[in-house]
């Protein structure tokens, strides 16, 4: 950081249109990192303007008043209040207001200003405001408020222009030494002092000539429908039931075609490499690995574009309104469903998307079972047994049994995050009625572009994942299943002698009354670092124990001959609950503050995978003995 | 039906009993119960529930909990007991039932 850069903070209420004009800002050049201390997401970007000057821009989380109720509102009022270790103060606050409900936003701009830091008001969803007939005046605004007012529409590619333009016509303002400022405390931020600063407001608003909001927008039309009593629950099954159903179907012609795709190179390599160690390296250890993961790739996109969809629309908060009663009886409130909800992608992102719940319990709760959401690297997993042992049968209504078994896994996992969210209820004692108070955004169209920038970082993330973790873990395991090579008259394969072989026949002894043969104990071990790595490595060792045999991207046929149905649905169920995902774990240690808590997940998450895949296996094994 | 107070019958509520789609202007808050904090007010308040403002219920979720209260041009979703801290006038009938 250039101390001859100035910062420029932006700060508004949730759901203003920040993120929006702060990738508006920046472009690509972001930084993101956590505040020191505190698990808040930092969010820093560089801005050039035309005139060629630099200038550092922050995007602090949204925040209702100075009067912090959350961890992500703690954050922006210390920020502000200059009370944020390793923090410099801004040298210019951009307050970021909503123009289509200016009653509310500005509030925040009248207690900003109290503060004293140079201010710069932000009119944004200003084309919004004009359709609806109550936009005001920048220059009047700016009059009545006594502070430079500028409009800004955050989803238009030129819709910063003005307030860069105003940056860079007033740096020297911007250069302002701020050491000079010395951030006024705030009010008691009692009901009588929030008042008054209203009435600041309606002063203001009377001065512009404000027009008051139209009583009923189309949003409020949707609304009437999308939370009607009944209707509104049927949008929701419904739309929850496309989007499993659609992840499944939609995704297979794109899966198969990887698949021909890694089969193709597997082949080409064949043709071109002399047999041996490196051919071995690339066809088992890569390919058979790393490929069988990457296959998956376009299930994981469609799971994050219809949660990205469900976010950028607004329907998310929504479906939290529909739930919150259901939720309350497991002693959780409405809003745990937006990051149980991401918890289908990756309860990583689930996890730390519980920091916009106020209450401590309600978020520690929400921790802890999100680890039980089928998170999208169950997938491969499910995928591949299911392909292997559930017949492609139609059942009645055009329902298939393998979407039907892949639905049950999902409810399975989701109930038992319902019974655990309900004895965590007892364990974490006696509860005051805790408030909702939760904003349901106006809808409005996902915008391609967020949506396209939002979908290219996953498949960033994953494609990484599989070239460094997953990659570098079937190379290892590659090793430990080649070496050493066994002596002369050893008939059986090859991978039985070699290291990972004897640590699969130890760890057979653990998980054999599971029904799990050696090779699946030897997948669980590496499948500890993200589960869908399991799959890799059942490829690589059929790979390797296969005499000869292909299998890179084939893996179905010979899992559904090498295992007996009991043992196939002990993974399944063993997967409900695998507990083995250790980014998972390390990020609920940050977020709680300790190892107490994911030491207990991982706890009660290997207990219930083991006794789950015990009791299937013999149960599903008395079930075909006897008939 | 002659009320013997100037207020007319049922002018006054709490937001939980507007009928749905009818109109309210906030009087005041308070906190009804002792298992509600007692910061509820407050976090209202900066929500925008102060008095003076009007609100209309625009939905009740199965059971009529929680409710989505339009409050100038935003709306928030509020649990049956914090909608019962608030106290409203009637504005307005619901625009539907309007004779």
């Amino acid at each position: 950081m250039s101390p001859l850069e100035p910062c420029i903070a932006l700060v508004g209420n949730p759901n203003c249109g920040k993120t929006a004009l702060f990738n508006l800002l920046t472009g690509s050049r972001q930084k993101i990192a956590n505040y020191a201390g505190v698990t808040v997401e930092r969010k820093e970007g560089r801005l050039t303007s035309p005139a060629g000057r630099r200038m550092q821009v922050l995007d602090l989380p949204g925040a209702y008043s100075l009067h912090p109720r959350t961890p992500d509102e703690a954050v922006t009022c210390d920020y502000i209040l200059g009370r944020l270790p390793g923090e410099v103060p801004p040298d210019l606050i951009v307050a970021v207001v909503d123009a289509t409900n200016l009653s509310r936003h500005l509030r925040l701009v009248v207690a900003l200003k109290r503060v004293g830091y140079p201010l710069v008001v932000a009119l944004n969803m200003s084309d919004l405001a004009r359709r609806r007939g109550v936009a005001v005046e920048p220059a009047a605004l700016a009059e009545a408020l006594g502070v430079p007012v500028v409009s800004t529409v955050g989803v238009r590619r030129d819709g910063a222009a003005s307030l860069v333009e105003w940056l860079d016509a007033h740096f020297s303002i911007v250069r302002v030494a701020v050491e000079h400022v010395e951030p006024a405390e705030p009010d008691r931020g009692d009901v009588a002092a929030t008042a008054n600063d209203q009435r600041e407001v309606e002063r203001v608003l009377a001065a512009v000539g404000r027009l008051d909001p139209p009583i009923d927008t189309p949003s409020d039309r949707i609304d009437g429908i999308v939370l009607h009593p009944v209707f509104g629950p049927l949008i929701l099954a419904v739309t929850l039931f496309l989007m499993f159903q659609a992840v499944f179907a939609g995704a297979r012609p794109f899966m198969e075609a990887l698949t021909a795709l890694v089969a193709m190179v597997a082949g080409w390599i064949n043709a071109s490499i002399a047999p041996g160690l490196l051919r071995s390296l690339f066809v088992d250890g890569i390919l058979a690995g790393a490929g069988s993961v990457v296959v998956f790739l376009p299930q994981i996109v469609l799971l994050f574009a219809f949660i990205l969809v469900l976010e950028d629309s607004g329907y998310l908060p929504r479906a939290a309104f529909l739930l919150d009663r259901l939720m309350g009886g497991v002693g959780l409130s409405g809003r745990s469903f937006i990051p149980l909800l991401s918890s289908f992608a990756c309860a990583i992102p689930g996890i730390m998307a519980t920091r916009t719940i106020p209450n401590p319990r309600d978020r520690l709760v929400t921790i802890l079972i999100a680890p039980l959401m089928t998170c999208s690297a169950r997938l491969p997993v499910y995928t591949l047994l299911i392909g292997a042992f559930i017949p492609n049968r139609t059942l009645a209504l055009g329902v298939g049994l393998q979407g039907l078994v892949l639905f049950v896994l999902y409810a399975v996992g989701l109930l038992s995050a319902f019974v655990a969210a309900f004895c965590l209820q007892f364990a974490t004692g006696k509860r005051t009625l805790q408030p909702l108070q939760m904003e349901l955004p106006s809808y409005h169209w996902p915008s391609l572009r967020n949506l396209g920038i939002g979908l290219w970082q996953r498949i960033e993330v994953f494609v990484r994942r599989v070239g460094t973790t997953i990659l570098a873990l079937m190379i290892l395991l590659w090793f430990l299943s080649s070496v050493p090579a066994p002596p002369p008259g050893f008939t059986g394969p090859a991978i039985e002698w070699s290291l990972a072989g004897r640590l699969g026949s130890f760890l057979a002894h653990v998980f054999a009354p599971i029904g799990f043969n050696w090779e699946i104990s030897i997948a669980l071990v590496p499948g500890m670092a993200a589960r869908e790595v399991a799959v890799g490595a059942l490829g690589t060792v059929y790979s390797l124990a296969a005499t000869g045999q292909d299998v890179a991207g084939a893996l179905t046929p010979i899992v559904a001959q090498a295992w007996s149905l009991p043992t196939a649905l002990s993974l399944l169920a063993w997967y409900v609950y695998a507990p083995q995902c250790l980014s998972t774990l390390a990020v609920i240690r940050r977020e709680t503050g300790g190892w107490r808590h994911p030491l207990l997940v991982a706890g009660a998450m290997f207990l219930a995978a083991y006794i789950a895949a015990g009791v299937t296996y013999h149960v599903a094994r008395w079930w075909l003995g006897a008939g | 039906m002659e009320a013997p107070s100037t207020l007319r019958p049922a002018a006054r509520l709490t937001l939980t009993e507007l009928p749905l789609l009818g109109e309210g202007l906030i009087l005041g808050l308070s906190v009804q119960s002792d298992r509600v904090s007692a910061d509820l007010p407050e976090r209202l308040a900066e929500l925008g529930f102060l008095p003076g403002a009007r609100v209309r219920v625009l939905a009740r979720a199965l059971f009529g909990d929680p409710i989505a209260v339009r409050l100038g041009s935003g709306t928030f979703a509020l649990r049956r007991f914090e909608a019962d801290c608030i106290t409203v006038q009637v504005l307005a009938p619901p625009v539907c039932g309007a004779t």
